[in-house]
C-alpha cells in the first residue's frame, strides 16, 4: 500500500480534474467561451507526451549503457504511451480548433509538428517490428529512438517560435501566460497535468511489467 | 607538481586520439572516393535520377519556361532534392559488403567511419545539387534573384540531409527491408531542417535583405551540429552489430 501512494494520488488528481474542469467557474472570454474547459485535457496531452516520451529515451540511453530486457520494455511502451498521449493530443486540439479557429486543420505550425513527431514515433515502432533477432532490435530501436528525439526537439519548440500561430504563446513570448491563466484556471491545470502525467506513468508500469512476465513464461516453456 | 603531471598525461593521448582520428577519416574518404571514381554507377545513376526527375516535372507541367509560380517551383526543387538525396544516400551503407565491414570494425573506430561518410555524403550531395539546380533552372526558368544566398541554402541543405542521412541509412541498412524504411524514417526526421530551407530559399528567390534569412540560417546550422553530435555518440552503438 505505502508503494502505491502514487496510484490513489492520480485517480484522485483525475477525479478532481473532472469534476472540477467540468464544474467550477472559468473566465468568460470570446470565442472561447466554455471550451477553455479544454485547457485540463488537451493541453495535458502535450506536457504529458513530451515527459512520457523523455522517459523512453531516458530507458533508451540506460539500455546502451547497460543492455538489459527491462529497459527495452520499458521504452518501447514508454514511446507507445506517448503515441497514445499525442493521438489524445490531436483529437482534442482538432476538435477544440474546429470551435475556435472554425477549421479541423488550419495548417499551424504546431499542429503539423505534432502530426510529425507521432509519424517519427510511428517509424519507431515499424523499425522495431522490422528486427527478428531481439537484442539487434532493442539496441537499434533505441539509437533511432534517441537520434528521433533529438530531432524532435527542434521541431516542437523551436520551429513554432520562428512563425506566427494561431496557438496562444507564439509570434515571440514562450509560456502560456497568453491565455490569462488566472488562478482559478491554474489551480486545475496544474493538477491536471500531473494527473494525467501520472496515468501515463501507470499505463506504463502495468504493460511493462506484463510485457517481462509474458517473457518469463517464454523463457520457462 | 602532481596537478600538473596528470594534466599533461591526460592532454597528449586526447590530442594523439584527434589526430588518429582525423587520419582515418582522411583514409577513409579518400577510400569512398576512389571507388566512387572506379565504379562511377552510383554517381552516373543518381545523375540519370536527378536529370530524369527533373524532366518528367518539366513534361508533366507541360509548361514553357518561367510560367511556374514562385512557390511552386521551389517546393517542387526541394522535393526533387529531398527524393535524390534519400536515394543517394540510403547506398552508403548497403553497398558495403559484409566481408568488408568487418575488416573495418578491425581496423578503424566507428566515429571516423561516421565522420567520414558524413563528410563524402555531404561532397556527393553538393556536387549532385548543384547538378540538379542548374538543370532545374535550365529547364524550367531560373527565378531566384538573390543567386549567392539561394546557393548557400543549397550548401547548407546538402550537408543537413547528408548529417540526417547518413546515421538514418546506417539504422536502415541494419533492417530486413531497408529501402522502405529508409524513407519511412528518415522523412519526418527531415521535415524541420526541410521546412527551414523552403523558407531560406524562398527569401532568397525573393530577393529580400539577406538579415531575414539569419534566423534560417543559424536554426539550420544548430540542427545539423546537434545531428552530427548525436550520431558522433550513437553511432558506435550501430556498428557494434
Amino acid at each position: 500500500m505505502k508503494k502505491n501512494w502514487w496510484k490513489i494520488l492520480t485517480v484522485l488528481l483525475l477525479v478532481f480534474t473532472v469534476a472540477v474542469g467540468m464544474l467550477s467557474e472559468v473566465p468568460r472570454l470570446a470565442i472561447l467561451n466554455e471550451t477553455i474547459r479544454n485547457l485540463y485535457f488537451h493541453v495535458p496531452m502535450w506536457f504529458g507526451m513530451i515527459l512520457i516520451l523523455l522517459v523512453s529515451v531516458v530507458y533508451s540511453i540506460k539500455y546502451l549503457r547497460k543492455p538489459s530486457f527491462r529497459n527495452d520494455i520499458i521504452a518501447h511502451e514508454a514511446a507507445k504511451v506517448g503515441i497514445l498521449f499525442g493521438v489524445l493530443g490531436i483529437v482534442t486540439g482538432m476538435e477544440w480548433a474546429k470551435f475556435t479557429w472554425g477549421e479541423y486543420w488550419s495548417n499551424d505550425p504546431k499542429q503539423n509538428g505534432a502530426a510529425i513527431g507521432l509519424l517519427i514515433y510511428f517509424a519507431y515502432l515499424v523499425l522495431r517490428s522490422s528486427f527478428a533477432e531481439q537484442q539487434q532490435r532493442a539496441r537499434i530501436s533505441a539509437v533511432y529512438n534517441i537520434f528521433a528525439f533529438a530531432a524532435l526537439i527542434p521541431l516542437l519548440f523551436i520551429l513554432p517560435r520562428l512563425t506566427d500561430s494561431l496557438h496562444p504563446g507564439n509570434g515571440g513570448n514562450p509560456g502560456f501566460n497568453a491565455y490569462d491563466l488566472d488562478s482559478s484556471l491554474r489551480m486545475v491545470f496544474y493538477p491536471a497535468v500531473l494527473g494525467w502525467t501520472l496515468l501515463g506513468v501507470w499505463i506504463i508500469n502495468v504493460k511493462s511489467r506484463l510485457e517481462l512476465l509474458r517473457q518469463r513464461i517464454y523463457e520457462n516453456v | 607538481m602532481l596537478p600538473l603531471s596528470n594534466y599533461t598525461i591526460c592532454i597528449v593521448p586526447l590530442r594523439k586520439i584527434t589526430k588518429v582520428l582525423f587520419k582515418e577519416v582522411i583514409y577513409l574518404m579518400q577510400k569512398d572516393f576512389l571507388l566512387e571514381w572506379r565504379q562511377k554507377y552510383a554517381f552516373n545513376g543518381m545523375l540519370l535520377y536527378v536529370s530524369s526527375t527533373v524532366f518528367v516535372c518539366y513534361l508533366s507541367f507541360g509548361l514553357r519556361s518561367n510560367a511556374l509560380q514562385v512557390p511552386v517551383w521551389n517546393a517542387l526543387f526541394w522535393i526533387i532534392m529531398l527524393f535524390t538525396s534519400v536515394n543517394a544516400i540510403a547506398k552508403s551503407f548497403m553497398q558495403e559488403n559484409r566481408g568488408r565491414l568487418l575488416y573495418f570494425y578491425s581496423i578503424v573506430s566507428p566515429q571516423g567511419i561516421i565522420l567520414a561518410k558524413i563528410l563524402y555524403n555531404a561532397c556527393l550531395m553538393l556536387v549532385l545539387a548543384l547538378i540538379c539546380f542548374v538543370f532545374y533552372a535550365f529547364v524550367l526558368g531560373n527565378p531566384v534573384e538573390d543567386i549567392p544566398m539561394f546557393l548557400l541554402s543549397i550548401l547548407l541543405g546538402a550537408i543537413g540531409f547528408a548529417t540526417s542521412l547518413t546515421m538514418i541509412s546506417g539504422i536502415a541498412s541494419k533492417a530486413a527491408n531497408s529501402s522502405t524504411l529508409m524513407a519511412v524514417l528518415s522523412f519526418p526526421v527531415i521535415v524541420p531542417m526541410l521546412l527551414m530551407l523552403i523558407k531560406m530559399s524562398k527569401n532568397a528567390m525573393d530577393g529580400l535583405e539577406r538579415a531575414a534569412s539569419l534566423d534560417e540560417l543559424l536554426t539550420l546550422l544548430a540542427i545539423n551540429m546537434i545531428v552530427v553530435t548525436v550520431s558522433y555518440i550513437l553511432f558506435p552503438y550501430l556498428w557494434r552489430s
